[in-house]
């Protein structure tokens, strides 16, 4: 079907724009809602994992014998049980590598065996009485030490893609990224100012609160049930029953609310282990994780080393852009997000000269996945903190500088595509004439500001829409609601069909219900699990509307729909009453038979989006504590489907932001064993470290969805790095080019600064 | 093994379950009593997703052992509503979009009624730290303080026209 994609600039809306109730709110507020661990079945075992206490080892020998005798144990599993079934998919085999560790353990956490018994401490006592031949190996957990020559090599089959000729020596850089246009060394020759920086960032958590959890159920004879909780209860099944030697529709997975993600739920960890320890046990067998496991076992982001150099003329044109982003991924290739790095570090920018080389590193630390807005926010940092230092040396307000140099419609985006109607633009000026930009400050204050950008993804989904006699309506989509989407799909629907929203029900198919549905990653859920309900909406109304034709018996096309009714297209199609949607409904026994609406696609025109945050940070300049006392976000969600839920992405995006620029950190010791795997050491905002984070919604309707619908998740933590580095440096003077801020580092920073001072005036 | 009896009251109704030593009230609540409500977050009393009054006091229910609460009230978030009526701060978590997940949401009730059954007029400043034990990684707390505001704010005009 060809979609008639424009949005309508004149269209009024009677659902969409508006914030009614969600749908599953009551269960999230008794304590109803199932969530991962919360689910139960006859008989089930309790399953624990083994993991390795080294960075990197060789895995001589497992002897589960004494584990296997003991009472109560009714599976041990390790590598043997995972006979590869890959044929030659490397990432499938990764994925599978990571889930149960094979020739070597590739990072402190890394599964090596596992077990099902009756009780949890007789599972605890299995795994103790299980043992591993270790040999340990040399290993390396900071980026740029994994890239030097001399530096222990993960994998010895490991050699550079994107480099031509390709290396004939193993290493553990995976593979380099380029992208940009025109010719950055001429630009820098035009430059009057030149500004060149290194940066560092720390690897960070999702930091989700519930835990990984999942319950499986497997038949000897291959057929599975699963439940878990997921961003893709699709993705679950494919790669689990591939992981098996299953066929994939012998599985069938269940999507249990979900506690949180971020991200880091888009791919498996104990999901295929739960399912081997049910075939072995041939019992349900329920896992999950510690908080420890979490940390140490799941899949955190990279942490980075980044160069930038930007040149500009006197009078503020940017002339030229370079970056490097160097990204650690753990063990394996493909895995960290130096590509989305490089690809949006200078996307906020109409430039003529730019190039951003981006390298994929194995380290000894857990497999990193997507965060929110993958490998997006800590380029942004550099490169905007190099921006706000270039507008200080021009004597030039950094706002104005930001939007002359402005990305805008028909730029060639620094990544190759050209930009359509996008929001940059407007989120610069808004924010130049919002109030806080013009607020008086406090003493030990700063005011920072940066400006971020995230692509978003369309993706496949399908929908499948019900209409009961009673002309309700379920909406069953395969996207797993992470943040109130049950809400948005049920206004699309509504809004299509002209009736009111509590008329509507969506509910999450689980995989054998429903068709594929791609996972909620990259903003897609809104935009094209939302355009399908849309499209499923439109399907409906024309078979309500052939059930009238046929009623009526006039012809289909001289039928219209119309706020919830079906009507005769004109005069001439004949003078019948309206018939409303309740009507057909309870009449479809006899004239057909069910109605139900479908679409299933793969969905583009995912529209770009940009914000614009504004900072006040206030420094203790004798302890290096920080506080954020004021912070705005203005972004631009091409059409706000539910307000409300739009700020809370805002808002949640923001903190977690906040997070990683001040006190979130991966901490590795010398033994390459992580040190704070909790959230007492691991320390994410709390309420009282913040203020209230104001939102301003723009709408730039994205010319790819029906109502201009953007993604809103991901670009809200992008800018919040550099905003604050910028709100830190104007407080205390110091720049500071590696995250977290924390305090000792702010404090250390300001001592040095003033002992630099010092040593001049002498 | 040998289980330890314990009698309690959870939700104001007499319960009695058996328990191993090593067993906290988490595990006793949602492995043996079927109370899923209460989440584990971190198992370490850092993220509050666990919360219980325990007669009345507000506890991380990961840091208290099933065998600890022998004649003690437990009041849990399955507890909260009367019937088919929500507490205040349960309309209003829905109402202002205060929860996204929801997984964090029932600690977060736990703790704010706690906090407003001892102090019905909070600042902001005193909702912020009276939530300070439970983590929520996906509101950035806005939302959830404004519904504790608005909650506090319509209990007091209730209770006034009660006393009048």
């Amino acid at each position: 079907m060809p979609l008639d994609n424009a949005p309508d600039s004149k269209r009024k809306y009677n659902v969409v724009g508006t914030r009614p109730l969600r749908p599953d709110g009551i269960d999230k507020v008794t304590g109803r809602a199932k969530f991962g661990a919360d689910a139960t079945a006859p008989g089930q075992l309790v399953g624990r994992i083994l993991r390795s206490p080294h960075a990197h080892a060789k895995i001589k020998s497992i002897d589960t014998s004494k584990a296997e005798k003991l009472a109560g144990v009714k599976a041990v599993i390790t590598r043997d049980d995972f006979p590869d079934h890959t044929d030659g998919d490397s990432a499938l085999y990764d994925t599978m590598y990571n889930i149960m560790a094979r020739e070597k353990a590739l990072y402190e956490g890394h599964a090596v065996a596992a077990v099902a018994a009756t009780t949890p401490a007789i599972a605890r006592q299995a795994l103790k009485l299980i043992k591993i031949d270790y040999e340990i190996l040399p290993h390396v957990t900071d980026v740029d030490e994994a890239m030097k020559p001399n530096a222990p090599v993960l994998n010895r089959k490991m050699f550079t893609d994107g480099v031509d000729p390709k290396p004939t020596k193993a290493s553990n850089i995976a593979r380099r990224f380029e992208f940009g246009h025109g010719d950055v060394e001429e630009g820098f020759k035009k430059a009057d100012i030149i500004i060149e920086r290194s940066f560092k960032t720390e690897a960070t958590h999702q930091g989700y609160i519930e835990p990984h959890a999942a319950l499986a159920s497997m038949s000897p004879d291959g057929t599975a049930e699963l439940w878990c909780c997921t961003q893709g209860h699709y993705m679950v099944r494919d790669v689990c029953a591939r992981i098996l030697g299953i066929d994939i529709s012998r599985l069938r997975v269940t999507q249990s609310e979900i506690g949180g993600g971020f991200g880091g739920k888009t791919t498996v960890f104990i999901e295929p282990v739960a399912l081997a320890l049910s075939r072995k046990a041939n019992r349900p067998v329920k896992v999950v994780m510690t908080r420890d496991e979490v940390f140490k076992a799941s899949g955190p982001t990279s942490s980075t080393s980044m160069d930038i150099k930007i040149g500009v003329t006197k009078d503020g044109l940017i002339t030229a852009a370079d970056g490097t982003f160097r990204y650690q991924g753990g063990p394996f290739a493909g895995c960290s997000p130096a590509e989305f790095g490089a690809m949006s570090a200078f996307a906020q920018f109409h430039l003529d000269n730019v190039r951003a080389i981006g390298y994929d590193v194995l380290c000894n630390r857990p497999k990193t996945i997507s965060y929110r807005a993958p490998g997006a926010p800590m380029a942004n940092f550099a490169v905007e903190s190099v921006i706000e230092e270039l507008a200080h040396k021009l004597g030039m307000a950094p706002i104005d500088f930001r939007i002359k140099n402005a990305a805008r419609e028909g730029t060639k985006s620094s990544y190759g595509p050209v930009y359509g109607p996008i929001g940059l633009g407007p989120t610069l000026e808004a924010a130049k004439n919002h109030p806080h930009f013009k607020a008086p400050l406090g003493p030990n204050q700063g005011r920072g500001m940066a400006a971020g950008f995230w692509f978003n993804f369309g993706g496949q989904s399908c929908v499948s829409l019900n209409i009961p006699t009673d002309g309700t309506i379920t909406v069953s989509v395969g996207s797993p609601d992470i943040g109130g989407s049950r809400a948005s799909m049920c206004m699309m629907v509504a809004e299509e069909l002209g009736i009111n929203y509590e008329q509507v029900r969506a509910i999450i198919a689980d995989t054998s219900s429903l068709g594929h549905n791609d996972v909620t990653d990259g903003s897609r859920t809104t935009f094209a699990t939302g355009m399908a309900c849309i499209l499923a909406a439109r399907d409906a109304i024309k078979k309500l509307c052939a059930r009238a034709a046929a009623t009526w018996g006039i012809p289909e096309d001289a039928v219209t729909w119309e706020k919830g009714f079906a009507k005769p297209a004109g005069a001439n199609a004949g003078d019948f009453a309206p018939l409303s949607l309740k009507e057909i409904a309870a009449a479809s026994p006899g004239t057909g038979g069910p109605i139900a609406g479908h679409h299933e696609y793969s969905a583009d025109g995912a529209g770009v989006s940009f914000a614009t945050h504004i900072c006040d940070i206030e420094v203790d300049q004798e302890t290096g504590a920080s506080k954020i006392v004021r912070y705005t976000v203005i972004q631009d969600a091409g059409k706000a489907v539910h307000p409300a839920y739009v700020e809370g992405q805002f808002q949640g995006g923001a903190v977690q932001g906040i997070g990683w620029a001040l006190n979130e950190e991966y901490i590795y010791g010398k033994d390459g064993r992580l040190q704070n795997a909790g959230f007492l050491d691991y320390r994410i905002p709390v309420c009282s470290d913040l203020p209230m984070i104001d939102t301003m919604i723009l709408e730039i309707p994205n010319p790819g969805h029906p109502y201009g619908v953007r993604g809103v998740g991901e670009t809200s933590i992008v800018p919040p790095l550099a905003a604050i580095a910028n709100a830190v440096a104007a407080a205390t003077g110091v720049r500071f080019t590696q995250l977290p801020m924390s305090p000792p580092r702010i404090l250390k920073g300001i001592e040095d600064a003033k002992k630099a001072g010092a040593k001049k005036a002498a | 093994m040998s289980g330890i009896t314990v009698n309690a009251k959870i939700n104001g109704d007499p319960v009695e379950f058996i328990c191993e030593a090593d067993e906290t009230l988490l595990d006793v609540l949602r492995n043996r009593l079927g109370l899923t409500g209460a989440k584990e977050g971190c198992s370490t009393g850092d993220c509050g997703a666990c919360s219980v009054t325990v007669d009345g006091r507000l506890t991380c229910s990961c840091l208290v052992l099933g065998a600890e609460i022998e004649g003690h009230n437990i009041g849990t978030i399955e507890g909260m509503a009367h019937g088919e009526e929500l507490h205040p701060l349960q309309k209003k978590f829905i109402e202002h979009a205060a929860l996204q997940c929801g997984v964090c949401t029932p600690g977060f009730l736990i703790a704010a009624k706690s906090l407003l059954d001892k102090n019905p007029d909070p600042t902001e400043t005193e909702i912020r730290f009276g939530l300070a034990g439970n983590l929520c990684r996906c509101t950035g707390y806005d939302k959830i303080v404004r519904a504790v505001q608005d909650t506090a704010k319509e209990m007091r005009k209730t209770n006034s026209r009660k006393g009048a």
